[in-house]
């Protein structure tokens, strides 16, 4: 696109980045048509409370809602739920819809989101097997874990993670499965992984490392998952987070450049610059490490759906925000911004109440990325910090930030 | 109702351009000192979700929520854009005998 857009907008994925832009486009002042089309039958919501706030029983479907207001015919936002763009005609730019409605657009936005991978093993199709992805996921799993006794969580990852948190605070028995040797293995560096496993062992949980499953069992309910080594965990609810699969058919079968993910430019556009891709279906280039990445976090959702609509806005500037994560589990969060996979080598700052922080630094003493763990929200203030010293781009003293007693916001100025 | 001032902590428990966090009865504020030495008092949770400010960063005159990056002016509450649309309130500061009162509305 150049210049400011005026003509039809759409919007595949009500989710958090489709429902975001829809949001931002008429936040900065576009009045064109816009219509947001959305499989599920809520309005687009935010994913961080379902794993939490919302299987504790601290809150419900409406405060999740991204505008808490979900006054989206006020805001002239043509909304179709419980919808699905079933065929895209690039040359004639229309979207058919499910309920076999066309759409016009100038401008087209996939922001299809992903579905959770699911076991394949036998017994996977057993009742009181859960995932867990949407708000309606996470209510009928509330329901579920009130009478539980025992959940086996599959997946030591941010989902399993954070159910698994959860699960106890509800009362039951847990116990996590994990594949690889260390917990969210993908996304943390290994300390912060070892602080999460020790968060949890206190918490009760029985942590399996490497651990292989063989089936599930049970005559009509799961009753147990047996693993590889022919160990038998009883149990009577099963949550599998394993990850998910980015929704690229619609992408894939009209022409458009996909790889693990719908593969976008700088401006987040994919090969037809009349078509972006945003939210947890975009796979773009890392300006950090020039390699694909693809973001599944709420920054990401929120960051891409403004850029891109400034962008329809007529505002060139390229994408660049920094990865930023964080998961709240009991007590403890944990922060991660930046790439520390990029690092050469990585800076402990040790707290004694009980918080770290780590910097990960290039050959170049440049800081590439940071993470952190603590009680509560209290690493969140240097974690800011540390974004805009990222962004700085300068070389840092690497005895100054291993120093806790010295400062970090000054270095902001130094 | 008299007026109600509390006391909230020396003045230089705050550190400039920073903030803590002051807990009275069942209410929970946010107390700030600016890069020029004043004081201010807002709300102390953010009005996107109900997490402390104080756990966020001051920067100038905004107070940056440590979650969502929801971003207040904390001199007068005023939210400056989403995720934040809900200002904050902001309760009267003063100094006396190097001791930062915070008058209850």
């Amino acid at each position: 696109m150049s210049g400011q857009i005026t003509g039809p907008v759409a919007i595949v994925g009500a989710g958090h980045s489709g429902g975001r832009t829809a949001l931002a486009l008429r936040e900065q002042g576009y009045r064109g048509p816009l219509v947001l089309i959305g499989e599920e039958s809520y309005v687009p919501y935010e994913r961080p409370p379902l794993s939490k706030q919302l299987l504790l029983g601290a809150a419900e479907a409406p405060d999740c809602y991204l505008d808490k207001r979900a006054d989206y015919t006020g805001l002239d936002i043509d909304l179709h739920l419980e919808c699905s763009a079933v065929r895209l005609d690039r040359d004639k730019r229309t979207l058919k819809l499910s309920d076999g409605s066309i759409v016009d657009y100038q401008a087209l936005i996939l922001a299809t989101g992903g579905q959770v991978r699911q076991l394949t093993i036998p017994g996977n199709d057993l009742e009181g097997v859960h995932y867990l992805r949407t708000l309606k996921d996470a209510t009928a799993l509330r329901a579920s874990l009130l009478d539980a006794r025992h959940c086996v969580v599959i997946g030591g990852g941010f989902i399993g993670l954070e159910v698994a948190s959860s699960a106890r605070q509800m009362g039951c028995e847990v116990s996590v499965l994990e594949a690889t040797d260390r917990l969210a293995a993908r996304v943390l560096p290994t300390p912060i992984s070892h602080y999460l496993h020790d968060l949890h062992r206190h918490n009760g949980v029985d942590i399996r490392l490497e651990c292989r499953i063989q089936r599930l069992e049970g005559t009509d309910k799961v009753e147990a998952v047996v693993l590889e080594s022919g160990e038998i965990l009883s149990c009577d609810r099963v949550v599998v987070g394993i990850g998910i699969i980015p929704n690229t058919a619609l992408a894939e079968t009209s022409g458009l450049d996909t790889g693990n993910g719908i593969r976008v430019n700088a401006h987040l556009q994919t090969n037809d610059p009349a078509i972006y891709a945003i939210g947890d279906v975009c796979e773009h280039r890392s300006p950090m490490t020039a390699s694909w990445c693809r973001q599944e976090t709420w920054r990401n959702a929120e960051d891409q759906a403004r850029h891109v609509a400034h962008h329809l806005l007529g505002d060139p500037t390229p994408f660049q925000s920094l990865p930023a994560f964080w998961s709240d589990q009991y007590d403890a969060s944990l922060q991660l911004i930046g790439n520390p996979s990029a690092a050469a080598h990585t800076i402990v700052r040790p707290h004694d109440d009980d918080h770290i922080l780590l910097f990960h630094l290039d050959a170049s003493a440049r800081l590439v990325g940071v993470s952190g763990f603590g009680p509560g929200n209290r690493i969140s203030k240097d974690i800011k910090i540390s974004a805009q010293l990222i962004n700085n781009g300068g070389p840092l003293d690497p005895a100054g930030l291993a120093d806790p007693t010295v400062k970090l916001k000054p270095m902001l100025k130094a | 109702m008299s007026e109600q001032w509390v006391e909230v902590c020396d003045a230089d428990d705050i550190e400039e351009e920073d903030v803590i966090r002051f807990d009275h009865g069942d209410r929970t504020f946010a107390i700030y000192r600016s890069a020029d030495d004043e004081y201010f008092a807002t709300d102390g949770l953010c009005t996107h979700e109900q997490v402390h400010l104080a756990d966020g960063l001051v920067m100038d005159n905004i107070i940056e929520c440590p979650k969502h990056n929801g971003r207040f002016d904390y001199r007068t509450g005023d939210a400056k854009g989403a995720p934040v649309c809900v200002n904050l309130n902001t309760y009267p500061i003063k100094l006396e005998d190097d001791k930062v009162y915070l008058k209850l509305g």
